[in-house]
């Protein structure tokens, strides 16, 4: 069918307005950030007369976001590589080694995958209480851990059980022991997926929020998204201070999507919905 | 998982080695005190109070009979008009517009309409909080400078307006997503149809009703699932734009949980709200589940 350039143009105005409807309203904040407050009670829809810093170092210092960037940074980096590691590990188990049970096993690790925090944060609590780890980044890092093996035993068995059989035989047969062909075959071959289950790991575990909001009383030890929280509840009116300590919240999660956008998509749709 | 067997010589237990520690943390950290909150659930535990009795479906019974936990699950149902029924209905409308036909740029806009999914909710939050205030918010002062300043409101203030607004904030979150999936989605139906359809003198309701939505029956699974449960969840949200007020018109069931078990210490209670709203949850993700097994999508 032929189209005509008013209907090319009718779409892509769509397009367009759906897409600024998305963007205007964060990217609308964000630029507060590098505005005086002044400036942005008289006119929020102008860009700012200059980019001054002067907001988003004061959130960094005087808001403590240096603090609460340095705590995300440890949670998220220590929570993405130990359940990366121990997730390439059980869907290994699952996928591809001799197992007893796996019937039974398989389903008890995916119920996690679908059962929200909400439904372990009782208990979590009380435990984490019991073993004295409030106000620790364990009490963080154990359950997220939990949680995202869960979803990486998931992905990886599914992602490990396309790979052929032979590959994985005459490797053997070429004198490889399991170990030594988990690392230099099956992961190799699973760059993409295991791509897509470090950034969905990541974005899950600093943007997380209910368990960082109960574990922590200690406010030197807060992440980012409670951090930023407490700190909207007493500066409800310094907008360019806020939306600098948004801006702080964000930017890492914004980067790491623009950098491997393609494999985070594809996550989503793949249905990754953490439950 | 069929295919396996161990070599000869082989442990039939090899796998163990490797499943276990993975499986100690989820069992000990996330399967475990799933479990403990079900048992909690059938217990008379006031929070602080020493003595934990058995009291069988008392707390269920609380629950049910409680105003309270209606009201916020009725807050979530609407929430499924503005988190999901909104968003799909957008994400369709212009799907079938624009899935036609090859779109130059289409990355690009991809990305601007993703966005919002890697968001810190809190940010989301905070953004949503400053549009929407009374005084200095762009949207009120918008309406001012248009001359509508007779519907300025205090909109997250206003009794009757703060759930539409946090539901709004939803909307705003979702459709992109369903967008995309949707986009995605209609690549897999061949054009051929559309002519075959546009000759036979289909209209736009006809190839919307008999090509697009059969064509895409398991995108719109996903996203209705992804988004019911994601109205069913909802916490973060309210948390940082309303904490369930003015009054109680955004209360929420997370809310509930929330406020129950951590600010009032009605633990048994909060639990058994808790242990609901999760099979709620898990009964909606078996669906997932069933869309994931018939693997008619997924592909990018």
């Amino acid at each position: 069918m032929k189209q005509t350039s008013g209907a090319v143009f009718f779409r892509y105005l769509l397009l367009v307005s759906f897409s600024l409807l998305v963007f205007l309203p964060i990217t609308g904040l964000l630029l507060n950030a590098f505005r005086s407050t002044s400036e942005v009670n008289l006119n929020p829809f102008a860009l700012p007369s200059q980019l001054s810093l002067e907001n988003i170092r004061n959130a960094w210092t005087v808001g403590r976001f240096g603090i609460f960037f340095k705590n995300s940074v440890v949670v998220a980096v220590i929570t993405v590589v130990s359940s990366v590691f121990l997730s390439i590990l059980t869907g290994y188990a699952f996928a591809i080694l001799p197992l007893p049970g796996k019937k039974w096993l398989y389903p008890l690790v995916l119920l996690g995958y679908m059962v929200p925090f909400e439904a372990a944060i009782i208990p979590l609590y009380n435990l984490m209480k019991t073993l004295s780890l409030r106000d620790t980044y364990w009490a963080l890092i154990l359950p997220q851990v939990g949680l995202s093996v869960s979803f990486g035993t998931l992905w990886l068995t599914s992602c490990f059980e396309t790979i052929p059989q032979e590959l994985i035989d005459s490797a053997t047969m070429d004198g490889s022991n399991r170990w030594q062909t988990l690392w230099r075959i099956l992961v190799p071959l699973s760059t993409p997926s295991l791509t897509t289950l470090i950034v969905l790991i990541f974005m899950w575990t600093w943007n997380e929020f209910l368990l960082a909001l109960l574990m922590i009383q200690d406010e030197s030890m807060r992440t980012l998204p409670v951090g930023l929280a407490f700190f909207q509840g007493r500066y409800t009116s310094n907008v360019p201070l806020l939306a600098a300590g948004a801006l702080i919240v964000a930017v890492p999660t914004v980067l790491v999507y623009i950098l491997f956008q393609r494999f985070f998509i594809r996550g989503m749709l793949g249905g990754a919905v953490k439950g | 998982m069929n295919r396996l067997h161990a070599y000869p010589g082989e442990s039939k237990v090899h796998g163990l080695v490797y499943l276990l520690p993975g499986l100690l943390i989820y069992l000990i950290f996330t399967f475990w005190p799933v479990l403990q909150t079900v048992h909690t659930s059938f217990l008379n535990w006031e929070g602080l109070a020493p003595q934990k009795n058995f009291i069988g479906f008392a707390n269920y019974v609380q629950v049910f009979t409680d105003s309270k936990f209606w009201l916020a699950l009725s807050h979530n149902l609407i929430f499924i008009i503005f988190y999901c029924l909104i968003p799909i209905f957008i994400g369709l409308f212009l799907a079938s517009l624009l899935g036609r036909y090859p779109l130059k740029g289409f990355t690009f806009f991809r990305t601007l309409l993703f966005l919002p999914q890697v968001l810190s909710m809190v940010v989301i939050g905070v953004a949503w909080r400053w549009i929407f205030n009374p005084t200095f918010g762009p949207l009120n002062l918008l309406l001012r400078a248009i001359g509508l300043s007779s519907l300025a409101r205090p909109w997250l203030g206003d009794f009757a307006l703060a759930l539409p607004a946090v539901g709004a904030v939803g909307t705003w979150v979702q459709y992109g997503f369903c967008m995309v999936l949707f986009l995605a989605g209609m690549q897999r139906i061949p054009t051929e149809y559309y002519e075959a359809a546009a000759l036979d003198g289909a209209n736009a309701w006809q190839e919307l009703r008999y090509i697009t939505i059969p064509g895409l029956r398991a995108e719109i699974g996903v996203a209705l699932i992804t988004t019911i449960i994601a109205a069913l969840r909802v916490f973060d949200l309210v948390f940082v734009t309303t904490r369930g007020g003015p009054g109680e018109a955004t209360l929420v069931t997370g809310f509930l949980v929330y406020r129950s078990a951590f600010l009032q210490n009605q633990t048994g209670y909060a639990a058994a709200i808790a242990t609901i709203l999760t099979l709620i949850i898990l009964a909606i993700s078996l669906l997932i589940r069933k869309y994931q097994a018939a693997d008619a999508w997924s592909k990018e």
